[in-house]
């Protein structure tokens, strides 16, 4: 016990070092994405198809997880709703609720997870197996070849996808509510569009970008600094949705902080 | 011309290179030897800068390599081509692709057409046919793999090629193909060539010099002549399993 009181600061200095080690190779990676910048022939090809692989990729479960999250929030709204409160308020809290938050969360979480993964993973393999040696050694930048397109395709795909989770959460929860409390298309239009704002759709798309950038960056940084075989490649696919999905969780609060408390 | 000078590097606490000098004259080939984990690949990629030095100069062409600027580094790169010990294919590219990667000059690398001709001369030279261009790299046997990983190196034309391991996990037969091919692409193209290997009688067939890296240090370099006339009880060592057969014979 009094030893490992004794080794407390040596553990909080390592700590803290360790920190620091990260924060000095994201920054580097992040610099080397700032100079492949104008490589654009190389990672504009690479960036469309990826951003087609995402997208395409991801839409079957962002629109399954989307329709059941506006049948939940409906459902859940419906037996609430069974008092005095006026029934177009539906429309509102199921609008409000899916575009303010559940839309551009579930999407950013799901997405941490599937294209975080595959980011670290695919990355992850090519360190231990020196392709991106490889590419160093071509005179190639790995950060226009590799990083730029996959942090590009996250910051392009995932509002997009956002866009696409709110319009079918909304005309899920539209469709369940209706099947659970006597609430006319009329009401529940007029309840929507009666405290919408032009900026929660913006606010939704902005969360969805910052959220997007964060996975794609954090998944691109884990994979490029993989070590240790098969081993490390597991260790950083697990790192990389761990650290996204807490980093989404993080700037969820922090942008509802800026954005709708000005 | 590549120069090492007094390079060290170590990794945590362990030290790998502990004053390394290793110099690699125009034209020739060198193949660097040693025990298995005593910093060969470590030293090898000092010279394209994949790894600093902590200490020393490591001088290609008379360029200080770890000072390079970033432009001035990819321009370097251009000029050595480095084949990995697995081949490092990139595994979701066919090999034409990955080969065309290794054009170094991008006018030419957009010119699909000089791709095409410049990928089957490159294949032709390590011995292989124009349909391996369409196939993955996972469909490829290891030894094909090292020489599409060698197709690769040589298709930017350099001036020097740096080899780990060209021949480990290779069978004797298809390590010989491997061998005869490291000497003829130094004839054929007039290369500059860094075999890192621990495949002592490989080395002797192939290099014009030898060099012996042991606990972080160059314990040797010479001619083939000069090794096997060697006293140093680190060079014997080395030598004497791959050797003893045919002294007794």
């Amino acid at each position: 016990m009094a030893a490992s009181l004794l080794n407390l600061p040596r553990l909080f200095g390592k700590l803290v070092l360790g920190a620091l080690a990260h924060l000095g190779r994201f920054s580097l990676l992040c610099a080397e994405i700032l100079r492949g910048l104008g490589e654009w022939r190389i990672w504009l090809p690479r960036t469309i198809s990826e951003s087609a692989s995402v997208g395409v990729g991801s839409l079957f479960i962002v629109a399954l997880i989307s329709a059941f999250a506006g049948l939940v929030t409906a459902f859940q709204s419906g037996y609430q709703w069974q008092t005095a409160l006026p029934l177009y308020t539906l429309g509102t809290l199921i609008v409000s609720t899916v575009v303010l938050e559940l839309g551009p969360v579930l999407v950013g979480l799901v997405l941490a997870g599937r294209i975080g993964a595959r980011y670290a993973a695919e990355l992850g393999t090519m360190r231990v197996t020196e392709q991106i040696d490889a590419l160093e050694s071509l005179g190639r930048s790995p950060a226009s070849h590799l990083v730029i397109p996959r942090v590009l395709a996250g910051f392009i795909m995932v509002p997009i996808l956002t866009i696409i989770a709110d319009v079918i959460a909304v005309l899920a929860g539209w469709y369940a509510v209706k099947q659970v409390l006597p609430v006319t298309d009329d009401d529940f239009i007029y309840g929507a569009q009666y405290y919408y704002r032009a900026f929660d759709g913006y606010y939704s798309v902005i969360k969805a970008f910052f959220f997007g950038g964060a996975i794609g960056l954090i998944a691109c940084y884990t994979g490029f600094n993989t070590q240790q075989g098969a081993e490390g490649v597991g260790k950083a696919t697990t790192a990389a949705v761990v650290a996204s999905s807490v980093v989404i969780l993080l700037l969820n609060a922090l942008l509802a902080r800026i954005l709708l408390h000005q | 011309m590549i120069e090492l000078k007094r390079v060290k590097k170590r990794f945590g606490d362990q030290v790998v290179l502990d004053g390394v000098d290793f110099t690699v004259q125009e034209g020739e080939t060198v193949a660097l030897m040693g025990p298995s984990g005593t910093g060969k690949s470590v030293l090898l990629k000092h010279i394209n800068r994949l790894i600093r030095p902590d200490e020393g100069q490591v001088l290609v062409d008379g360029l200080d390599v770890a000072h390079l600027k970033r432009q001035e580094l990819a321009e370097l790169r251009t000029r050595i081509g480095y084949v990995f010990q697995n081949g490092a294919l990139f595994d979701s590219m066919d090999v034409f692709e990955n080969i065309r990667l290794g054009i170094v000059d991008e006018t030419k690398y957009e010119d699909l057409e000089y791709c095409r001709q410049r990928v089957i001369e490159c294949l032709r030279l390590v011995n292989l046919t124009a349909e391996t261009a369409k196939k993955y790299p996972a469909q490829l046997s290891g030894g094909m793999r090292k020489r599409v990983g060698i197709a690769r190196a040589i298709a930017g034309a350099p001036k020097y090629l740096l080899y780990d391991e060209p021949t480990s996990g290779l069978d004797p037969v298809n390590a010989d193909i491997i061998d005869d091919l490291v000497k003829s692409l130094a004839d054929e193209l007039g290369v500059t060539s860094v075999m890192v290997t621990h495949d002592v009688r490989g080395a002797f067939r192939v290099a014009d010099r030898l060099a012996l890296l042991s606990d972080g240090k160059i314990v040797l370099q010479g001619t083939p002549a000069e090794f096997r006339a060697s006293d140093l009880e680190k060079v014997r060592a080395f030598l004497e399993r791959d050797f003893e057969t045919p002294q007794a014979a």
